[in-house]
């Protein structure tokens, strides 16, 4: 690129403040608005906030709950910022990004980022596009190169990419199914997972059926009910607030070379993760860290095949050495990088990405049920197959 | 929630079933209720509205001066009219419960037998109706039979006989009727046709590489400035920012780049497991000509000949009427008959 980059400025200066979430379910009996309202008025009271100090609202694509009308339903008043992030899951981070800038410029004060869905009693998000109509957009006909061949859901999209990753580098179901157990093992311990005392062994991931061949049904998310808000101010005004701040050190989105969304098979290699690259190489740069700095991660989890690539691609590892990198439960609490110490969206809940940066904020604070010891700094991530983000959290130094 | 007739169980003892044949048999023989008066005539207009609505020219049922001539003396009614002459019309027979044929059915329904269909009917003439013949129709229960299984499923048949007499109370004819009084089988999976593949959603950048499709032609996008091939298609060359396109006729060959196996979710459109294949298609002659790649499925292939790196030829087929697709089919390796 011939602009002269002056580097990403948004690190420390904004602090994640106040988590809040509801209970996590498979038919929440409720509208979304409902657990939407709840969970961004629990996220404003862990924060020791009052609505009336919320001046912004973010959220992401595929929710249905407008900003304002929670900010009715709230009582928050009057807003001077509102924005959406594209790319669904892909955006998780991404709207913490926002809300950062927006509070780092002064464009708001306080920022609540919520995802609130009954994607499992209510529109099923595995379903795909199977249930979307045809229209003459782009957005939908990017879909018309593989709806006719039935490959209409995210499975079967995340399949073809995980086929060609064994191809070339020999990683096994198996090596996907260790991070669906680590996964399971950190749920069974977090009594608001869904799968809370239900671990699995890699057996039962192995004889679990097909859903789409390479991949297993223990090798994708649940389909979740629930919602997951945050709040974020700026680094100085959270020091005064009663929550140990979580700093955003360092925010990134990523959208990589011949990108599509979730159907990338196109670039040369499809076997990659470009997008999360650019996010991998800003979340270091701006942030000066390395791997090695990070003491545990948040990886996008809803199918496990992407997990390890993105190891590959933050450079824990090397290209097609993650097979290797998470033997021997590196991955599990323990390991050198314990990840998804929620449970993951394998075993908490999917809320497309949200319930992990909450986690990282435990992780931050000291409060999580799976405290891993002397975090420093979380990595965070949001979807991946698409346009995507990722977050570094750390302790306010 | 109302009940329904599959709510209500039809399971009951032999001594109970004898003795509902025995309730039921008791109406055989009884009116059905009052006698019915036509509420007209037999009438000349009544009578051209059916036949010009059948077809039936028969001067004899119109044509008063030819009819006056015949064996009858004057215009007659076609006999098929017989029951026409009682019917009461849209607004029906006004229900009291207390009818021996309400009754009846009263205790039809009362074990599930709630459904109905017109079985047949048989109609028997003592001689043609005239104009001016006033109807009066006495209905007997005729026959109720034991409960019968159907394809509908279970039930009785209820036969009526319906007598029509004159003025001066001669039967003019009769009629039989039958129906099936039942409790509808549980429904079967209805077989219905194989709904259509999920069609492409179209744009103006698309539409026309689909519409190829159908005329049996596998294209890829070629800038029509630069010559650099592309596909999906686009409306902007990336190399040089055309706008300008071509079409370039593809290879119908190539290998597995990838593919999966697709068991769930089913859509009713595609038979599972589902093979799905992306395919680097065999080059073109042309910048990026190399690097253009499709999903589509396979056929006449097993599973187990999947493998990436495979051959495969493409062949366009037809789906359904309006829908041709590719398919990519693995050339089975030629076998070296001199096996290490």
């Amino acid at each position: 690129m011939s602009i002269k980059r002056t580097g990403n400025q948004l690190g420390g200066k904004a602090a994640i403040v106040g988590i809040g979430a509801t209970e996590f379910s498979k038919e929440s009996g409720r509208s979304e608005m409902s657990l939407a309202s709840e969970a961004v008025a629990a996220a404003i009271a862990d924060a020791g906030l009052a609505p009336s100090d919320v001046d912004g609202m973010v959220t992401y694509s595929s929710d249905n709950n407008p900003e304002v009308e929670i900010a009715r339903h709230l009582g928050i008043g009057s807003l001077r910022h509102f924005s959406r992030v594209h790319y669904g899951g892909g955006a998780a981070c991404g709207t913490v990004a926002l809300a950062a800038m927006a509070v780092a410029t002064g464009v708001a004060d306080v920022v609540v980022c919520y995802r609130a869905f009954n994607e499992r009693s209510g529109r099923r998000f595995g379903a795909g596009i199977q249930d979307i109509p045809n229209a003459a957009t782009a957005e939908r006909a990017q879909f018309s190169w593989t709806t006719p061949f039935g490959q209409l859901t995210p499975a079967s999209w995340v399949a073809m990419v995980a086929r060609r990753y064994m191809h070339l580098y020999g990683a096994t179901s198996q090596d996907f199914g260790r991070v669906a157990v680590a996964g399971r093992r950190h749920a069974a311990t977090n009594p608001a997972a869904w799968f809370y005392n239900q671990p699995i062994t890699l057996e039962e991931h192995q004889a679990s059926r097909w859903i789409v061949d390479p991949l297993h049904l223990l090798d994708c998310c649940q389909e979740s009910d629930g919602g997951q808000a945050l709040v974020i101010t700026s680094a100085e005004r959270a020091r005064d607030l009663p929550n140990t701040p979580a700093l955003i050190v360092a925010t990134a989105q990523g959208a990589g070379e011949e990108q599509w969304t979730m159907t990338s098979f196109f670039r040369d290699d499809i076997a990659q993760l470009p997008e999360m690259k650019v996010v991998a190489d800003e979340l270091w740069t701006s942030s000066g860290l390395t791997p090695a700095d990070i003491q545990t991660a948040i990886l996008y989890d809803h199918f496990t095949p992407y997990v390890l690539m993105q190891l590959e691609e933050f450079g824990f590892c090397g290209r097609g050495e993650a097979k290797d990198f998470i033997q021997d439960g590196a991955l599990e609490m323990g390991g050198k990088l314990p990840i998804n110490t929620h449970g993951g969206q394998l075993g908490e809940a999917y809320i497309h990405g949200m319930n992990g940066i909450a986690e990282a904020v435990r992780q931050v604070r000291g409060t999580s049920v799976n405290q891993v010891d002397s975090v420093k700094n979380v990595l965070v991530t949001a979807g991946t197959g698409v346009p995507t983000s990722g977050l570094i959290l750390g302790v306010d130094r | 929630m109302s009940t329904t007739a599959a709510d209500i169980i039809v399971d009951i003892t032999p001594q109970e079933k004898e003795s509902f044949y025995a309730r039921l048999q008791a109406f055989v023989g009884l009116e059905i209720g009052e006698p019915v008066v036509a509420p007209d005539e037999v009438n000349a207009a009544m009578i051209r509205h059916l036949v010009e609505t059948v077809g039936d020219d028969n001067p004899i049922y119109t044509n008063t001066e030819l009819a006056a001539t015949s064996i009858h003396g004057g215009i007659v009614a076609p006999p098929t009219m017989l029951q026409a002459w009682v019917m009461m019309g849209f607004k029906g027979t006004k229900l009291t419960g207390e009818s021996p044929y309400e009754k009846m059915n009263q205790l039809l329904f009362s074990r599930g037998f709630t459904s109905v269909l017109g079985t047949n009917s048989e109609q028997t003439y003592e001689r043609y109706l005239r104009l001016g013949d006033r109807l009066t129709l006495r209905t007997t229960i005729d026959s109720i039979s034991n409960e019968k299984s159907t394809g509908l499923g279970t039930g009785h048949f209820v036969g009526t006989r319906q007598d029509y007499y004159d003025a001066d109370k001669q039967l003019v004819g009769s009629m039989l009727f039958r129906i099936f009084r039942f409790k509808p089988a549980a429904k079967a999976p209805v077989s219905k046709p194989r709904p259509v593949r999920p069609r492409p959603a179209t744009t103006h950048d698309n539409q026309w590489w689909f519409d190829a499709l159908n005329e049996g032609v596998l294209y890829a996008q070629g800038c029509g400035q630069c010559q650099q091939v592309r596909f999906p298609t686009g409306p902007m060359c990336p190399s040089c920012h055309s706008l300008k396109w071509t079409k370039v006729d593809m290879p119908l060959s190539g290998s597995i780049h990838s593919f999966v196996v697709a068991h769930y979710p089913q859509v009713p459109s595609f038979d599972y497991p589902l093979p799905i294949l992306l395919v680097d298609l065999d080059p073109v002659d042309a910048p990026g000509g190399d690097k253009i790649r499709m999903v589509m499925n396979s056929a006449d292939t097993d599973l187990e000949s999947l493998v990436i790196g495979a051959r495969v030829r493409i062949d366009i087929r037809s789906t359904d009427p309006d829908m041709k697709l590719p398919f990519a089919i693995v050339e089975t390796q030629p076998s070296n008959g001199a096996s290490a």
